[in-house]
């Protein structure tokens, strides 16, 4: 049983929560084309670390509020909990955001506005 | 469906080696059972093999088998970190049955199905496959219509399956509590008789000590470290027994699929969840057959040693812990107490997790990758038990032939990418 320490509402059962998976996946932006293959990254495949996996979390029977743990998937130990749109900071759950592939892939790349984006969103 | 009986090989036994039987029973009882012959052997690793099977459980050891059995290839390894089957085939609750949704389902679990009927004859070891008939019960009138129309479709694709009513089945499992007023009443369910169960360790030691007769290394105690490549292609793999040099990588590693596809560069559609199972002190028969529970996430049977083995849906964070939370079993021992009342007072004697593999359209992945000679045979997920000899089957085809067969094609890890899923979740009673 986890104990997950609501960032709202202190720590709390494992079973007021629910669990979103894999944190930090960018949707790539649809005027960024993509080819199915890097659109796949973004869709269906996972980051499953042996060890410290950033993962988002819903306080679905309590606040219902969003936010992300740091957590080691051996011991099951909670490393850090942060806000959705932030990125840890301890250095162990740092290292782990910078070391996943998933930095590297098309698909995260088309997330972000580019030289090739059509959007007006970049003022 | 009209499929032919698959291919189970020619299995030559080399001279000397022991055939189990009544009558070697008899013979050996004379000397008190002091001079069996250990059933496989426990070599060290050559330097070089034709093909490496990564992973010791159930599937790993089947796929060696048939790449020895029915395609010559004797020259391979199992490689297996820890002991052969003590894993997900050690950790499962034996649940055998072959109806599914989807046509591409119906063919891999129907093959594996006949491979299953004939196991015990095929490796001459005893498996207990048990045909005593799985029944999967509705608990809502909405589930119940859901469910015949699974039935229709599993029979077009001639796999027995029959709807049931709530007196029907109150006859066929007299101990089940049918009564209409409980939170989740019974409403009614399918059977597949041709289900059943089988003994799970004696499956990986029936394909263990049949591939050891036909040659093949199996290698405990000795963990993949890293795979080896040259450009694109695989040249070996790195172990804790140092480095062995081969040409095809047969990867089986169930919950740890990411971390070995990681060594070679690879990313799967994986998620690794503990799913968690137990048993009760052993009682008289009171149960016959499986029951599953799809809407409660409950599935029960009664060993031949007369425990109660209870199963619980998957947790929902991943890990590799090998354990899960405590309110999974909690949710479905309530469940199975409201089923059958007769269960309240039993005590829990054991109570375990294993790592699955879990896909997003909760089928598997039989595929080639990416790396030249490396293929993954994983994404079993929940219900990998009942698939071992047709996964074994068809993953040695594809390791042999290097392309799918009809049955492993629509399994490709391609199909992440045109969007080809084989969506079975809550298909044909599959409790997730």
């Amino acid at each position: 049983m986890l104990i997950i320490p609501c960032p709202h509402c202190g720590p709390r059962d494992e079973i007021e929560f629910a669990c979103g998976g894999e944190a930090h996946i960018a949707r790539p932006l649809i005027e960024n084309k993509i080819s199915d293959a890097d659109f796949a990254d973004y869709l269906f495949i996972r980051d499953n670390p042996k060890g410290i996996f950033l993962e988002r979390w819903r306080h679905s029977a309590g606040c219902r509020k969003w936010f992300n743990l740091a957590r080691d998937t051996v011991t099951h130990e909670i490393i850090e909990v942060y806000p959705t749109d932030s990125l840890p900071k301890k250095a162990a759950a740092r290292t782990s955001y910078s070391s996943s592939w998933r930095r590297h892939t098309v698909a995260e790349k088309a997330a972000k506005i580019g030289k090739h984006s059509q959007t007006e969103g970049t003022k | 469906m009209a499929q032919n009986q698959p291919d189970r090989g020619q299995r030559k036994l080399p001279g000397g080696s022991q055939r189990y039987s009544a009558f070697a029973l008899a013979k050996k009882a004379i000397n008190y059972h002091q001079d069996w012959e250990r059933a496989w052997r426990d070599p060290e690793p050559k330097p070089e093999y034709d093909a490496i099977i990564i992973g010791g459980g159930g599937h790993g050891l089947a796929t060696a088998y048939y790449l020895a059995a029915v395609h010559g290839i004797n020259n391979i390894a199992v490689i297996e970190k820890g002991w052969i089957g003590g894993g997900n085939t050690g950790r499962n609750t034996t649940i055998i049955r072959s109806n599914y949704l989807w046509d591409e389902s119906a063919a891999i679990y129907e093959h594996s199905m006949k491979l299953w009927e004939g196991m015990t004859q095929d490796l001459n070891f005893n498996v207990m496959f048990s045909q005593r008939g799985v029944l999967t019960i509705a608990h809502s009138e909405h589930e119940l219509r859901e469910m015949s129309r699974r039935v229709h479709a599993i029979r077009l694709n001639g796999i027995d399956s029959e709807i049931l009513g709530p007196a029907e089945i109150k006859k066929f499992v007299p101990a089940i509590n049918i009564d209409q007023s409980i939170r989740y009443p019974v409403m009614g369910g399918f059977l597949q008789k041709r289900g059943g169960t089988a003994r799970h360790d004696a499956v990986a030691w029936g394909y263990a000590r049949a591939a050891d007769d036909l040659g093949v290394d199996i290698i405990q105690k000795c963990e993949v470290t890293g795979l080896r490549r040259q450009g694109r292609k695989i040249i070996g793999v790195e172990t804790s027994r140092g480095f062995i040099k081969t040409k095809k990588v047969g990867c089986v590693v169930a919950g740890h699929s990411s971390v070995v596809a990681a060594m070679a560069g690879i990313h799967l559609p994986i998620a690794s969840r503990p799913l968690q199972a137990l048993v009760s002190e052993p009682i008289k028969p009171i149960l016959d057959t499986v029951i599953m529970s799809n809407a409660v996430h409950m599935y029960i049977s009664q060993s031949d040693k007369g425990e109660m083995v209870l199963g619980a849906g998957v947790d929902k964070y991943n890990s590799y812990a090998q354990r899960g939370s405590f309110p999974v079993p909690e949710h479905m021992l309530a469940a199975a107490v409201e089923l059958f009342p007769v269960l309240s007072r039993l005590r829990m004697l054991r109570h375990w997790g294993g790592i699955v593999d879990t896909c997003p359209d909760a089928s598997p992945i039989i595929s080639k990758t990416d790396v030249e000679g490396l293929y993954f045979d994983c994404g079993w997920g929940t219900g990998g038990f009942k698939a071992t000899p047709g996964s074994g089957h068809v993953f040695a085809d594809l390791i042999a032939n290097d392309q799918p067969n009809k049955i492993a094609a629509p399994y490709t890890l391609e199909r992440f990418r045109s969007g080809l899923l084989i969506d079975e979740h809550g298909a044909a009673g599959v409790a997730h």
